[in-house]
C-alpha cells in the first residue's frame, strides 16, 4: 500500500490490520512518561491543509511527532496558495522540498488523489499521499477511527447494527464509514432526510431511513453527522429547528437506544443541532474516545505507509 | 512426554536437533536457577515479590516476543517452584526500535505490556530465544530506556548462535551453539510450534536474523 486515498484501498483484512496496529501502538505508549517511538526518525511528514480542522490535523501531528518524524504544517490562508499558486505547484513544492508523506485535506473531491498522481510521476514514486478528507468524497483515517472506537465498545463490529444520521450529502465521513463498517460486516443504516442524501445512493452497501425514532431501538451504535453549512448553497430543511426536531439527538431520543450502545460524532460538534448538548456530555457518548483512537490510527496509518520496502507480492 | 509427531511446519529436512524437548526444560530450569543465585532472589525478596526490600533490587522479566515473552512466562514459573517467588513477567516488541526498518518488509507489531510498578529501579532481565547479531538486544536497550531507568538490565537467551555485530553478551545463556552465518536456528516452543526443541538447519538466517 502506497497510499491511503479511499477505504477501497484497504480490504477487510488489511483494515482489521491497521486497527490491530492501532491498538498496538497504544499499549506501546500506555504510562509511558516519554511518548516518543525513533520508528519515524529522518522522515518528513507534511499536513497540507486547505480547509480548517483541529482533531484531524493536530492528531496527525501528534502521531507523527510520537514516532519521531518531523512535521511540517501547511496551511492554505498562510501558504503562497492564497498568492495563487495552483494545487499542482504547490503539491510539486512540497515533494521538492523532501516531504515522505503528504496528509492532504482539500475541498475538491478527488484532490488527494490528484496530488498522489502528479507526485507520484516521479521515479522514485513520490512521497505518500494520505487522503485527510476531499470534499464530500472520503475521508479513511475518520472511519478507521470510528471502527476502532466501536470494536473498543462493542466488543466487535460484525454482525452489530449502526446507523449514520444526518448530512449525508456532503459528509466525506459517511462515505468512509459506510463502505468501512459494511467491509467489516456491520449492517449499515443511513437516516436522513431525502434533501441530504447523495444521488446513487442505492448502490451503497447500506440500507436508507428516514425516521430515526424508528431505528434508534435496534441499534449497537449511531454516528451523528454536522450538517455542514458551509458547504450548502440552497435549502435542504425548512430551518435549523426543524432539523434539530426531526433527526437531533436529544435526551428522549438517547432514552431510545439499547442500553450497550454508543453515540458517535466525528466533531465538530453543533451543540443544540444536530446533538444536544447533554447527549454530547453522556457516558455513551465516545467522542473523546474517538480523537484518542485518531492519534493510533493515524500512527498505524503512517507506520504502514512509511516504514518498510514495499512487500514483493 | 509425549513424543512429538514429526518436526512441526516451516522446518526443513535437513534440520538436525540441538536439544531435546526434555533439553529445554532442563536448560530453562538451569536458567532459573542461575537467575536466583544471581540476583538474591530468594533471599531478600518479599513474598509478593513486588516491594523492594534492603539493597536487592525487585526482579523483573521481560521477554522479546514472540518466544521471548513465553520463555519469560517460563522462567517465571521456575524460579517460583525454586524460589517461592514469582517475579513479574512483562512482554517488550522492539519492532518500532528496529535498525532495520526501511529496509525490510512491513513487521507486524506485538504486544507490549510492562507489569505493574513499570521497570524502574527494578533489576530487569531481558529474555529471548536466540542471541545473534545482537541487534534485537540493543532494540530492546533503547525500548527499556523509554519505559524507564531500571538498576541494572540483564540478558538472558535460551540459545546464544554466535556472529555478534555489536558489544553485547548474555548473562545467561541456556546452550552455546557454534554456526555458520547461513544456517537457521529455530527454537520451538510447545505453546506456538506444538512440542519442544531447538534444530538447526542450513537455511536462509540472513532473512531471520535476530
Amino acid at each position: 500500500m502506497k497510499h491511503l486515498l479511499s477505504i477501497a484501498d484497504l480490504t477487510r483484512d488489511s483494515a482489521t490490520e491497521l486497527l490491530d496496529e492501532a491498538e498496538r501502538f497504544e499499549q506501546a505508549l500506555l504510562g509511558r512518561e516519554v511518548k516518543k517511538l525513533p520508528t519515524l526518525r529522518g522522515r518528513t511528514v507534511m499536513t497540507v491543509f486547505f480547509e480548517n480542522s483541529t482533531r484531524t490535523r493536530v492528531s496527525f501531528e501528534v502521531a507523527g511527532k510520537w514516532m519521531s518524524a518531523d512535521v511540517i504544517n501547511v496551511s492554505a490562508s498562510s501558504s503562497s496558495v492564497s498568492k495563487g499558486e495552483s494545487l499542482r505547484d504547490t503539491a510539486m513544492t512540497l515533494r521538492a522540498a523532501g516531504a515522505d508523506a503528504l496528509i492532504v485535506r482539500h475541498p475538491a473531491s478527488g484532490a488527494a488523489h490528484q496530488i498522489a498522481a502528479w507526485t507520484g510521476a516521479a521515479e522514485d514514486g513520490g512521497p505518500a499521499v494520505i487522503n485527510a478528507g476531499d470534499g464530500t468524497h472520503e475521508h479513511p483515517t475518520q472511519a478507521l477511527l470510528d471502527a476502532l472506537t466501536l470494536r473498543q465498545r462493542l466488543g466487535g463490529i460484525e454482525g452489530r447494527r449502526i446507523a449514520i444520521v444526518g448530512d449525508i450529502l456532503h459528509s466525506r465521513v459517511a462515505r468512509s464509514n459506510a463502505l468501512l463498517l459494511s467491509m467489516l460486516g456491520a449492517e449499515v443504516v443511513l437516516v436522513a432526510p431525502q434533501t441530504l442524501l447523495p444521488v446513487g445512493v442505492e448502490s451503497w452497501p447500506v440500507r436508507v431511513s428516514h425516521s430515526i425514532d424508528a431505528e434508534l431501538p435496534g441499534l449497537d451504535a449511531v454516528l451523528m453527522l454536522r450538517v455542514q453549512a458551509e458547504r450548502m448553497n440552497g435549502g435542504f430543511f425548512p430551518s435549523p429547528r426543524e432539523y434539530s426536531i426531526t433527526y437531533g439527538l436529544n435526551e428522549k431520543r438517547l432514552g431510545l437506544l439499547a442500553d450497550h450502545a454508543v453515540v458517535l460524532h466525528p466533531g465538530p460538534m453543533l451543540r443544540g443541532m444536530e446533538i444536544a448538548s447533554s447527549v454530547a456530555d453522556s457516558p455513551k457518548t465516545a467522542v473523546l474516545q474517538q480523537v484518542t483512537n485518531g492519534v493510533h490510527v493515524r500512527m498505524a496509518v503512517l507506520f504502514r505507509l512509511l516504514v518498510g520496502t514495499e512487500e514483493v507480492a | 512426554m509425549r513424543t512429538p509427531e514429526g518436526p512441526s511446519s516451516g522446518i526443513p529436512a535437513n534440520a538436525r536437533e540441538l536439544l531435546s524437548p526434555a533439553d529445554v526444560g532442563r536448560t530453562i530450569a538451569r536458567i532459573a536457577h542461575q537467575i536466583i543465585e544471581k540476583t538474591a532472589l530468594d533471599a531478600t525478596a518479599p513474598t509478593d515479590g513486588t516491594a523492594v526490600v534492603g539493597s536487592a533490587p525487585r526482579v523483573v522479566l521481560i521477554g522479546i516476543p514472540t518466544r521471548g515473552t513465553t520463555l519469560a512466562a517460563r522462567l517465571a514459573d521456575k524460579i517460583e517452584e525454586f524460589a517461592g517467588v514469582r517475579p513479574p513477567v512483562g512482554s517488550l516488541d522492539i519492532t518500532l526500535y528496529r535498525d532495520d526498518l526501511r529496509t525490510k518488509p512491513h513487521r507486524p507489531l506485538e504486544r507490549t505490556s510492562v507489569p505493574d510498578g513499570g521497570v524502574d529501579n527494578a533489576l530487569v532481565v531481558l529474555v529471548d530465544d536466540v542471541l545473534f547479531s545482537g541487534r534485537t538486544v540493543r532494540s530492546a536497550l533503547d525500548a527499556l530506556r523509554d519505559l524507564g531507568r531500571p538498576r541494572a538490565v540483564q540478558l538472558a537467551v535460551l540459545v546464544d548462535r554466535g556472529h555478534r555485530e555489536l558489544p553485547l553478551r548474555a548473562d545467561y545463556v541456556g546452550k552455546n551453539v557454534p554456526t555458520a552465518r547461513t544456517e537457521d536456528v529455530a527454537v520451538l516452543l510447545a505453546e506456538h510450534d506444538g512440542r519442544d526443541g531447538v534444530v538447526l538447519s542450513s537455511g536462509h538466517a540472513e532473512e531471520n536474523e535476530k
